[in-house]
């Protein structure tokens, strides 16, 4: 009997994990129900019932995932990933949606196939990165990784998809960083990236290449290095400009709005202005789950995926914001100490610690972007936005670093 | 130490560096929620409320309006209106042509609709806001069929006595732009129907009550949700009811027998008290046009009708005095002592009076031969007047016109009213004219009541009713009450009560005695006394006058009437029979004992040409 029980949990790897992440999840669906009480009836109503379906199917495929050694997965992870990409090819083919195309219909159900190549992309970065005993430390030795991400993160972009193409930099970066990349090469690796951003401003980005040019001369990395990474920056520098007028009207004013929510506060800007007024008006204590009247009054829009935070912000005040955050905070914190623990192998504590830095990435950029700290990009949180695909992934990935943490 | 083993420590330090930023970034997060829940919690909670909460206007009911024995002339009854909700534009249509039976839309005005709801879209759309109960009970009952509409009731207008009263008692419409502008209507918001005429103008911050407000919560589209109890929520505070001076009864008479298809007006007052019995004017037009919003044809057909109809005639029309303005002279020539009731002038009459080069017509051409100043003002001689103006002098005459107030209005209780026009002095002349350019001779035509004076209907009556009753008339008013009964005029005719009951003698002889002017329209029962007069008008025929009072030693009625020029061949005193029968009726409504023997009178049709058949100045 203690050796069936000792085994059932031994199975689950980390059972604290799953339970925080069961938790997680049906305050979620909570969370949801409460973004559906509403004045003008509409299909957030019901939604949490569908998130509570999908819950049981994560949690099924939780249970999956973990039956899985890390062995046949890491065999399987070319396959898996040439299989999302084909996926996102298709989607850009015959996908759906309202603003993106980024939905894909398969046998009555839809899902994003992006979610899945964020899966992917993990494992095969995993795969690539994890088996080195010695890290690499010159920029060209990454062509593989980056590679590997920059094939996905394209197509995302095509949908066009900013957000999801916002994770897979996150998945990169992390993932360098984990593998024990130094900093210095990461940061060439990224400043063509910056140098894009901070194009809009020709002094801006004047005063970002001199430190790109000083950090060359002072850390001298091979002349080609150092010239390919000066020509990149100068690249994009120029072609801000140009990519910004190829971004759909509606992203433009998402950025612009992030700077600035006044400029258009019926449109883009209408978003943050009243999530602000929601958080705000909610206080200390909140106006009572189920109560805010922001939300119930439809003044919150996207109130059960983007904006659910607001609702918890609005109806739970500060005190139920700070449980939220300590909550999360705590999860993510176990699943960082998964990664780090000794016995883990290069593979499995790669995929623990970019599906921390992802989920971590959400949470920073989805309630940032609540209080007016983060641009409206339109990443969920994870296990509390409605959304099943991507409570799915969540889910398969925390089957993933349990099993991880199993065969620790 | 080994690879392994370095690659372990530097992975700790890794997961330690993760940690670190992930407290931080919690820190920072927790602070900006703080920062938006705990300091700035006041500003987004009252920025929340303002988002969700909105002022409705609740219409306050309008007062009633009911005449001097508790008839109806204005009231409030509900009133139906049918919207449409936003909806997409095919299902619009197609529920606007299913209503369409129903509510008796044509196509131009489902398009009209139709064309308003592009305008604003997310906006409900009227369709018509004058439905009965029977209409809005059709649609009522097919309801699942019409889930669009949206039935409303608000307090609709009605005049029951319709164009009868329509001079008097105004109308009302939605506030106008300039109107909101102005200071008179700070407290009132677009969309509020005011008094725009008559009554309804003049008394409307009585009639209007204050409207109330209550606080509704809308969602983000502005959609009502639900009823939100405030402090700040008033109710409303109906209008008063008015009770008017006006006689329906007499109105309606008055109606009914002035002279169909002609144009004119009558007022009467009684001269004690300054109370508006009557105040008719024709042609009249139907206030229950106006409310909720005049279709263009009727308001075409109201504007561009040359007649006039919405136009007072008795306080905003002009008109020669013509031979009323007789008494005025007579009064200021006696009270002067130029003439007494029985003087004679140098010239009896042939017909005409030569002065300098021209000569000045009577309207009898073959002359009325020697007469009193009573007899003449019985016969109305022209001749006499021309000689008793010259000897009174423009001056005296001048000076002492203005002293009776026929400089200005009478400030009667009805907006639009325009003052009378009388020269005041010779440097009106001199401006007018130039210095040359007019000679002595323009007090011959004053004399008459011609040239440069125009009268009001109103201001006739003020001065007959102070011949009437020798005191200082009363100003008229339409709105019963004690305090406007004793606010009076500062001038009085100025005669000793023996002089003026001599000019009453005179009126009463024209219409009592053989020879008078108006004797075939005396009155079986009461003594009138009163002058005709037949005014002389640039644009056509002459007009008809009367003005007289009754009965004669103790006035209970001053009437003006006049009727406007139309027929040729009956042009002389059409409006003395329609005025004596409005007399008589009153009088018999109120009891008012005969003062003479009854005596039997044929009957005078309204048709029928008196003998006395001649030119201006009868």
């Amino acid at each position: 009997m203690n050796r069936d029980r000792a085994a059932l949990l031994g199975g689950l790897g980390d059972p604290v994990l799953l339970g925080g992440a069961m938790l997680l999840a049906c305050l979620g669906v909570g969370m949801i129900w409460s973004a559906g009480q509403v004045d003008l009836p509409s299909g957030v109503t019901g939604a949490w019932r569908r998130q509570l379906v999908w819950l049981c199917v994560s949690i099924v495929a939780f249970a999956v995932v973990t039956r899985i050694p890390m062995r046949w997965l890491e065999w399987a992870t070319p396959w898996i990933y040439a299989m999302s990409i084909v996926l996102l090819i298709a989607v850009l083919v015959v996908g759906t949606g309202p603003n993106t195309r980024s939905w894909l219909r398969l046998a009555g159900f839809s899902f994003q196939p992006a979610e899945l190549a964020k899966l992917a992309t993990i494992l095969l970065l995993a795969r690539l990165l994890g088996s080195r005993r010695e890290p690499q430390t010159r920029l060209f030795e990454l062509w593989q990784p980056v590679l590997v991400v920059v094939i996905p993160f394209l197509l995302v972009m095509a949908q066009p998809d900013l957000g999801s193409a916002l994770v897979f930099v996150i998945i990169l970066v992390s993932a360098l960083f984990w593998a024990g990349i130094p900093l210095f090469t990461i940061f060439l690796l990224v400043s063509p990236g910056v140098s894009l951003i901070l194009g809009f401003s020709a002094a801006v980005w004047g005063v970002w290449f001199v430190v790109v040019i000083v950090a060359l001369y002072v850390r001298r990395p091979y002349m080609a290095e150092a010239v390919a990474v000066a020509l990149a920056n100068l690249a994009t520098g120029a072609l801000a400009t140009p990519l910004w007028n190829r971004l759909a009207p509606y992203q433009q004013r998402r950025l612009l709005v992030f700077l600035d929510p006044d400029i258009d506060p019926r449109g883009a800007g209408w978003h943050l202005i009243q999530s602000k007024v929601a958080i705000g008006s909610g206080g200390v204590t909140g106006q009572g789950f189920g109560n805010g009247p922001q939300k119930r009054l439809a003044f919150l829009p996207e109130q059960h995926t983007d904006f659910i935070f607001s609702v918890v912000g609005e109806e739970l005040g500060l005190i139920g914001v700070l449980v939220f955050l300590a909550l999360l905070a705590w999860f993510l914190r176990r699943v960082l100490r998964v990664a780090a623990v000794d016995s883990s192998q290069g593979f499995g504590s790669m995929i623990a610690f970019c599906f921390f830095a992802v989920w971590f990435g959400h949470l920073v950029i989805n309630i940032g972007m609540t209080v007016g700290l983060m641009p409206v990009t339109g990443l969920p949180l994870p296990f509390i936005s409605y959304g099943g695909s991507f409570l799915l992934t969540t889910f398969v990935g925390v089957g993933l670093v349990c099993r991880v943490a199993y065969e620790n | 130490m080994t690879d392994g083993e370095a690659t372990r420590l530097s992975r700790v330090r890794r997961a330690r560096a993760a940690g670190v930023l992930l407290i931080v970034v919690m820190v920072v997060l927790a602070g900006a929620f703080f920062r938006l829940q705990v300091q700035g919690g006041g500003a987004y909670e009252l920025q929340s409320r303002n988002n969700r909460l909105r002022p409705i206007p609740i219409p306050a009911a309008r007062g009633a309006i009911y005449d001097r024995h508790g008839e109806l002339l204005a009231e409030s009854i509900p009133g139906y209106s049918l919207s449409l909700l936003p909806a997409p534009p095919d299902s619009a249509r197609a529920t606007l042509e299913r209503l369409a039976p129903y509510l008796g839309l044509e196509p131009e005005g489902i398009e009209a609709i139709l064309e308003r709801r592009r305008r604003q879209p997310q906006l409900p759309v009227l369709v018509r806001d004058d439905l009965t109960f029977e209409r809005v009970a059709a649609v009522e009952e097919r309801r699942p069929d019409f889930r669009l509409v949206v039935i409303e009731t608000h307090p609709r207008r009605r005049y029951p006595a319709g164009s009868v009263t329509a001079h008097v008692i105004g109308y009302v419409g939605e506030i106008s732009r300039p109107e909101l502008d102005s200071d008179e209507f700070v407290e009132y918001e677009a969309g509020r129907i005011i008094g725009k005429q008559g009554i309804e103008r003049r008394y409307e911050h009585v009639l209007a009550g204050s409207a109330g407000t209550r606080y509704v919560e809308v969602n983000a589209r502005g959609s009502i949700v639900r009823e939100f109890p405030s402090d700040r929520a008033r109710s409303a505070q109906a209008g008063r009811n008015l009770t008017l001076t006006l006689d329906l009864d007499l109105q309606q008479f008055a109606d009914s027998i002035f002279p169909e298809g002609d144009r004119g007006g009558v007022v009467a007052l009684d001269p004690r008290t300054g109370e508006v019995l009557l105040l008719y004017s024709q042609p009249s037009f139907d206030p229950n046009l106006f409310i909720g919003g005049i279709s263009e044809s009727d308001w075409a057909g109201i504007r561009d009708d040359p007649a006039q109809p919405i136009l007072n005639r008795v306080v905003s029309a002009l008109y020669p005095p013509g031979s009323t303005w007789k008494l005025i002279l007579a009064t200021l020539s006696m009270r002067e002592g130029t003439v007494g009731i029985d003087s004679y002038m140098p010239s009896s009459c042939r017909g005409a009076l030569q002065f300098g080069r021209r000569a000045f017509r009577c309207w009898k051409p073959e002359g009325h031969g020697p007469l009193d100043l009573s007899g003449a003002i019985k016969q109305s001689c022209n001749v006499f007047f021309y000689q008793l103006g010259l000897r009174l002098g423009l001056d005296a005459f001048l000076a002492g016109v203005d002293g009776l107030g026929f400089n200005q209005a009478t400030g009667i209780d009805l907006p639009g009213e325009i003052s009378s026009r009388f020269p005041p002095s010779r440097a009106w002349y001199d401006q007018t004219f130039g210095r040359r350019g007019w000679t002595e001779s323009v007090v011959l035509n004053l004399s008459i009541g011609q040239g440069e004076t125009e009268q009001t209907l109103i201001r006739l009556a003020q001065f007959y009713s102070a011949l009437a009753t020798g005191r200082s008339p009363v100003v008229p008013h339409l709105l019963q009450s004690e305090v406007l009964d004793s606010v009076r005029e500062e001038w009085t005719t100025g005669l000793s009560e023996p002089r003026r009951m001599e000019l009453v003698s005179a009126m009463t002889r024209v219409v009592n005695e053989p020879g008078g002017t108006a004797y075939w329209h005396r009155l079986p029962e009461w003594t009138l006394a009163g002058k005709t007069g037949t005014s002389q008008n640039p644009h056509g025929e002459p007009h008809s006058w009367f003005v007289g009072f009754a009965p004669a030693h103790d006035p209970r009625i001053v009437i003006v009437a006049i009727v406007e020029s139309g027929h040729p061949d009956n042009q002389t005193s059409r409006a003395v029979p329609f005025a004596s029968q409005i007399v008589s009726r009153y009088l018999r409504n109120e009891g008012v004992p005969p003062d003479r023997q009854v005596e039997t009178i044929p009957h005078v049709s309204l048709q029928r040409t008196p003998p006395a058949n001649g030119g201006v100045g009868q």
